[in-house]
């Protein structure tokens, strides 16, 4: 594999230089956060649910590349104003590709976690309620199982780390 | 792609001042070895060194004189131990494949530091192919040899150790003589390469005095033009050429040498060491500038390396906490400084920097460090300048972070 400078598009400097919905939520009723530091790549997602399942609110942090951060950013432009099962359904990581004008294979992986921390979160929020939705299926979807992969993969480097120390 | 790249580079317009810290990976040439080069593309020995006429013999001239320059500026007794190769990759892959495979029928053991650059460590991995292993010597967390573990694991089987003078990452200085009287008292017949290449122009280095075997120097990380650099093999000792082509005046490197280059390294070296205390000490007296600036102006800021005389005088390797590397490096291009980082993300790969690792640095610190190098060609305005863009751009990434990230 060659090396070459990361081409991100004109939207994805964009948004990493003017970021939207940064930071956290005083009144979020849900917060999930995705990936680990020790990859480098990690996103907290602050949501705002009504009692009509509709995301009112949602805003973000994130530790990662620009990519990351554009992800991220794009995701709370996507799903602020959807009901809970639309940005479930309609909102995949091809779609926030899509949306910031296509990203470098190297990082299509922040795509596919800024749409795995949104599904944690929306998974979240009805089991703190108590109660699913039918449509919210029981199995993980592919971007929750990719974030869950980033992230054992982090321990396994950072127990692999501590191993080395105490050797 | 090119033409996000050339997006890019248009959000670059407007930049008033550019300064240049990523001396690491490249470097500006200044404009007195470029006029040095020029002559040799179409003025005079443009022929080929090894045939009869007279831009050949010019040719010849030229490289022998440049042969007989750059061996005494590091030590070496006759200009024949001098190899110049494209590069100190490819030096470090003939010092290390060569000597290795040349000498085989005295062991297969290689031993090298934790923290050598990925052209010794990818060719040690390498070299279990042919049947060689390696033993890698843990540094302490200032990147400082660990030379009880270096005594243990040299054996009569070791046919090589390689051990980089200074550390390009983190600027350490290691003590070679007595890693190399280690080496060669467990086992006399052990060969024992350096990588010199950040050593050369900026701490004082003799092959003699230091009584190496073999070592690599580079022309771009003394601001000469890339695509050159030189292997010391001492007078005794073998070594196998790596590749297969055209043996000209070179004997361990084939095909046509490339004259101006070997100009341009000479020219680059002669600029160093003409000065050699005042250029190192302007280095050290800005990196201190910078690095006690950054330290004055920001908290959660770690030195990665050691402090003191036993650091290279031109390295600033900084870790920025609750900052990832790589989004600081493009929100500095966006104001002019051009910096590189450590993290995972900047350098492509799974893991960062194996050298922060191997200090003991965790992920996150190693993920939000950024290097810097200072240069003879650096001014006190370049570096009150990024003392003035660096904190913003990192307060700016942190403040995108907020909480997330911390471990």
């Amino acid at each position: 594999m060659s090396r070459v400078p990361l081409p991100y598009t004109q939207k994805v400097l964009d948004l990493f230089r003017n970021p939207k919905n940064l930071g956290k939520l005083e009144d979020a009723n849900v917060i999930a956060v995705a990936g680990n530091p020790a990859c480098g790549d990690m996103i907290t997602f602050y949501m705002k649910i009504n009692d009509h399942d509709v995301i009112e609110k949602i805003t973000f942090e994130s530790y990662g590349c620009a990519a990351n951060i554009a992800t991220a950013s794009i995701v709370t432009e996507m799903i602020k104003g959807l009901t809970t099962e639309g940005a479930w359904k309609d909102v995949t990581w091809k779609k926030v590709t899509e949306e910031v004008g296509g990203l470098p294979s190297v990082k299509f992986h922040c795509g596919i976690l800024a749409v795995g921390a949104v599904k944690r979160a929306i998974r979240k929020y009805y089991e703190q309620k108590g109660s699913a939705p039918s449509w919210l299926p029981k199995e993980l979807t592919f971007e929750e199982k990719q974030a869950l992969e980033e992230e054992e993969l982090a321990k396994k480097m950072s127990k692999k780390l501590k191993a080395a120390e105490e050797k | 792609m090119v033409e996000n790249v050339r997006d890019l580079l248009k959000a670059h317009e407007g930049i008033k001042r550019e300064v240049y810290l990523d001396n690491e990976n490249s470097t500006i040439v200044p404009k007195e070895v470029v006029e040095a080069m020029l002559p040799y593309y179409n003025q005079r020995a443009y022929g080929n060194p090894t045939l009869t006429h007279k831009p050949g013999w010019e040719a010849f001239e030229t490289i022998m004189g440049a042969s007989q320059k750059i061996s005494k500026f590091i030590g070496a007794k006759i200009l024949e131990e001098i190899t110049f190769t494209p590069g100190a990759t490819e030096a470090n892959n003939l010092a290390l494949m060569g000597a290795a495979l040349a000498n085989k029928h005295k062991g297969k053991k290689i031993v090298i530091s934790a923290i050598e650059p990925i052209n010794v460590l990818h060719v040690t991995e390498m070299l279990q192919k042919f049947g060689f292993t390696t033993t890698k010597i843990p540094v302490n967390p200032e990147g400082f040899l660990d030379l009880e573990k270096l005594k243990e694991a040299v054996d009569k089987e070791t046919v090589l150790a390689s051990i980089a003078t200074l550390n390009n990452e983190i600027g350490t200085v290691q003590p070679l003589k007595e890693a190399l009287d280690i080496v060669k008292e467990k086992n006399p017949d052990a060969l024992f390469h350096t990588d010199a290449s950040d050593a050369y122009g900026r701490i004082p280095f003799n092959v003699q005095e230091l009584q190496v075997d073999l070592a690599t120097v580079s022309s771009y990380k003394i601001l000469g033009p890339r695509g050159i650099g030189a292997l010391y093999v001492k007078e005794s000792v073998n070594v196998d050429k790596i590749l297969e082509g055209q043996i000209g005046t070179q004997k361990l490197w084939p095909g046509v040498e490339n004259t101006p280059l070997i100009v341009g390294f000479t020219k680059a070296s002669e600029l160093v060491f003409k000065d050699f205390e005042a250029n190192t000490s302007h280095m050290r007296k800005l990196r201190d500038k910078l690095a006690d600036g950054i330290f004055a102006k920001l908290s959660d800021v770690k030195l990665n390396g050691p402090k003191g005389d036993k650091r290279a005088p031109d390295n600033a390797n900084i870790s920025f906490l609750r900052c990832e590397g790589e989004a600081l490096t493009i929100e500095l291009s966006l104001a002019g400084v051009y910096v590189s980082s450590g993290s995972a993300c900047s350098r492509r790969l799974l893991q960062p920097s194996h050298v922060l690792v191997a200090i003991g640095r965790k992920f996150s610190e190693a993920h939000g460090s950024i290097l810097m190098k200072t240069t003879r060609c650096h001014t006190e305005e370049d570096i009150t300048h990024v003392l003035e863009v660096l904190p913003n751009a990192v307060n700016r990434i942190r403040g995108i972070v907020g909480s997330t990230g911390v471990d």
